[in-house]
């Protein structure tokens, strides 16, 4: 199987230099220059796993060769573009997304009519250069079809990055597993943005009237109402996975803190917008998700 | 009359610089910060902007320093009443003691230490510039009644009242001075955090609808706060938003705790929002908005 992952952030790279210890991986990156160093030096893995894999970096489409799984890592901002890129081609791919939120598939779907896979990933890392990504958190990445796609192709794909040595599991239905996340990020990523606090043990901190993590847990049970309403079951209750991750010692920053700290465009939108959209679509009462949702898309107003 | 400011502040500075100007009331000012105080004794108080003002008050950090008073106006920030009445309350055993400070609890916290105290809320703003420099920003009216566990009597109330007019600081005596209070405070509640929080100034604020529209869940719950204690707001806090937010009088305001955040300095949330939530407890009155952003902006204080 010939991949292709478009987008090399940090998620992007962890899956192409895995992969392309098991198969031919290209990657599209958005800047010519981050292609030719991927194409001169490889692409380094450190942290959990130590290796260096060869890689065919393009920034131009038109150089990809062909391809059978795609795999769109890019933020959730960068998807419209990504499917973009690959509209008209890759007749054999199919492609998978793995974004937060909700929607990255009904964005890829509008520019081709490749199988799709869902993702969700868990997984996490940092990247200290552009051909270099540290292996942090090696939580599992699940799959899931989307629309016709036969559940068989969701499985080869799981089992070739299990093969690659990531962690990853095919399951039938994608919705529980995506909600859960999704109602994970709301509430986390938001409140981090806000705070500017690293997902840390305030998180879960329930003592004092005025502690965090009553916020936290009311922002959960409100997403769990919006999924119930929607007839998800979740995979996992956020609340703990909240208070696992803050157990773990070392504070993740979220996505969306560092976007605000460099004044950049969030992920706010597919995110909590999402979450908020589907409140409303159902009829739920969503305070507390609808205020954090209105607040960090001020702050991304403020920089103008 | 002798009158002492009690934290000499941007607000404790256009007390003291205007009732200064009258010849039958000898000011002091107390105030920690020893450049401005010297500043003070050296050159006067400059107040600019709103209003061109040189008042010559007599500053000192030592409080064993202050004579005897008649009356005392604190207008320190919130969490520094107690220390502040603390070191003070000599001055005013046979006086009375208003405060013209934000939030909720500052009569309490200076009924501990004196005989009277007197409610007052303030509207005037401005920011210390330099050292004996005070930007004086908007004008507005200040409000003086009892503090009903503690009352002043009313003839002193109307003295004091009466003396801040003439110096050019419009004030009403009043039997009931709750309601102005409670006006204020949701004012503030409802709107400087979310400057905090965003990044916004207060017309950019009211300008978003979405945004504008958590700024009005926020002013209901604070409302139904207070009238289950049976207070009678002496006008719509919705309407000063309204009001604030015109080109012409607030529209380019950063909140005060905008600058608190931006300077990492502890800010009044604990005594407007977390007040509100506060009251709203003991009053059977449930506040999850203002719970969400009280904890909010302590997030926020502790990721410094």
């Amino acid at each position: 199987m010939r991949a292709c992952v478009v987008g090399a952030g940090s998620i992007g790279s962890l899956f192409a230099a895995h992969l392309a210890t098991v198969a031919p991986v290209s990657v599209l990156t958005r800047r010519p220059e981050h292609a030719r160093l991927l194409n001169e030096q490889g692409l380094r893995v450190s942290g959990r796993h130590d290796f260096t894999a060869r890689v065919t970096a393009a920034s131009d489409p038109a150089e990809l060769p062909e391809f059978d799984l795609g795999i769109v890592a890019t933020k959730a901002t960068g998807v419209e573009a990504a499917a973009e890129s690959l509209a008209g081609r890759f007749p054999s791919a199919t492609v998978m997304t793995v974004q937060n939120g909700l929607g990255a598939e009904e964005i890829v779907r509008a520019h081709g009519d490749w199988p799709l896979v869902s993702g969700v990933t868990f997984m996490s890392g940092t990247k200290h250069s552009d051909a270099h990504v540290e292996y942090i958190l090696d939580t599992p990445t699940w799959l899931g079809p989307y629309g016709g796609t036969p559940f068989e192709r969701v499985q080869e794909i799981a089992r070739l990055l299990v093969e690659s040595g990531l962690q990853a599991e095919a399951l039938p239905d994608l919705l529980p597993a995506q909600w859960s996340k999704l109602i994970f990020n709301a509430t986390v990523n938001g409140v981090a943005a806000l705070t500017g606090l690293p997902h840390d043990q305030h998180f879960a901190a329930e003592e004092g009237l005025g502690d965090l993590g009553h916020l936290v847990h009311a922002l959960v049970d409100e997403g769990k109402r919006v999924a119930a309403a929607a007839g998800v079951e979740l995979h996992d209750d956020p609340w703990e996975m909240n208070v696992l991750a803050t157990k773990r010692g070392s504070a993740h920053y979220p996505s969306m803190l560092e976007d605000v700290e460099a004044r950049r465009p969030t992920e706010v939108e597919l995110i909590n917008g999402a979450l908020v959209r589907e409140a409303d679509r159902l009829g739920v009462e969503a305070p507390l998700q609808t205020a954090v949702y209105r607040l960090v898309r001020a702050r991304e107003d403020s920089y103008r | 009359m002798r009158v002492c400011i009690v934290g000499c502040g941007a607000v404790g500075s256009l007390f003291a610089a205007n009732l200064a100007g009258l010849d039958d009331v000898e000011v002091w000012a107390y105030d920690l910060a020893e450049d401005h105080v010297d500043a003070i004794n050296r050159d006067g108080l400059h107040l600019s902007g709103a209003g061109e003002v040189v008042g010559r008050p007599r500053a000192t950090s030592d409080a064993s320093a202050l004579p005897a008073c008649d009356f005392g106006i604190v207008a320190t920030k919130a969490m520094h009443t107690a220390a502040a009445i603390a070191a003070t309350a000599h001055a005013f055993a046979e006086g009375a003691v208003a405060t013209v400070q934000n939030g909720l609890g500052n009569e309490e916290a200076i009924a501990e230490h004196v005989p009277r105290v007197i409610r007052g809320t303030t509207f005037p703003a401005g920011k210390i510039v330099a050292p004996g420099h005070v930007q004086w920003d908007v004008k507005g009216d200040t409000t003086f009644g009892p503090f009903e566990p503690l009352p002043t009597p009313a003839a002193d109330i109307a003295r004091l009242s009466e003396a801040c007019t003439r110096a050019g600081m419009p004030s009403t005596a009043v039997a009931d001075a709750r309601g102005p209070q409670w006006r204020k405070v949701i004012f503030n509640a409802s709107t400087n955090p979310i400057g905090a929080l965003t990044g916004l100034t207060h017309g950019r604020v009211c300008e978003d609808k979405a945004l504008r529209a958590l700024v009005t869940g926020l002013v209901d719950e604070g409302k139904a706060v207070a009238a289950a204690q049976g207070i009678a707001l002496d006008a719509d806090p919705e309407d000063l938003i309204d009001h604030a937010a015109r080109p012409d009088v607030a529209y380019d305001h950063k909140a005060s705790m905008l600058q608190d955040v931006e300077a990492r300095r502890t800010t009044e949330i604990d005594y407007l929002n977390g007040g509100i939530v506060r009251f709203g407890e003991e009053h059977g009155v449930e506040t999850p908005l203002n719970r969400a952003i009280w904890a909010l902006v302590k997030g926020l204080e502790r990721s410094w």
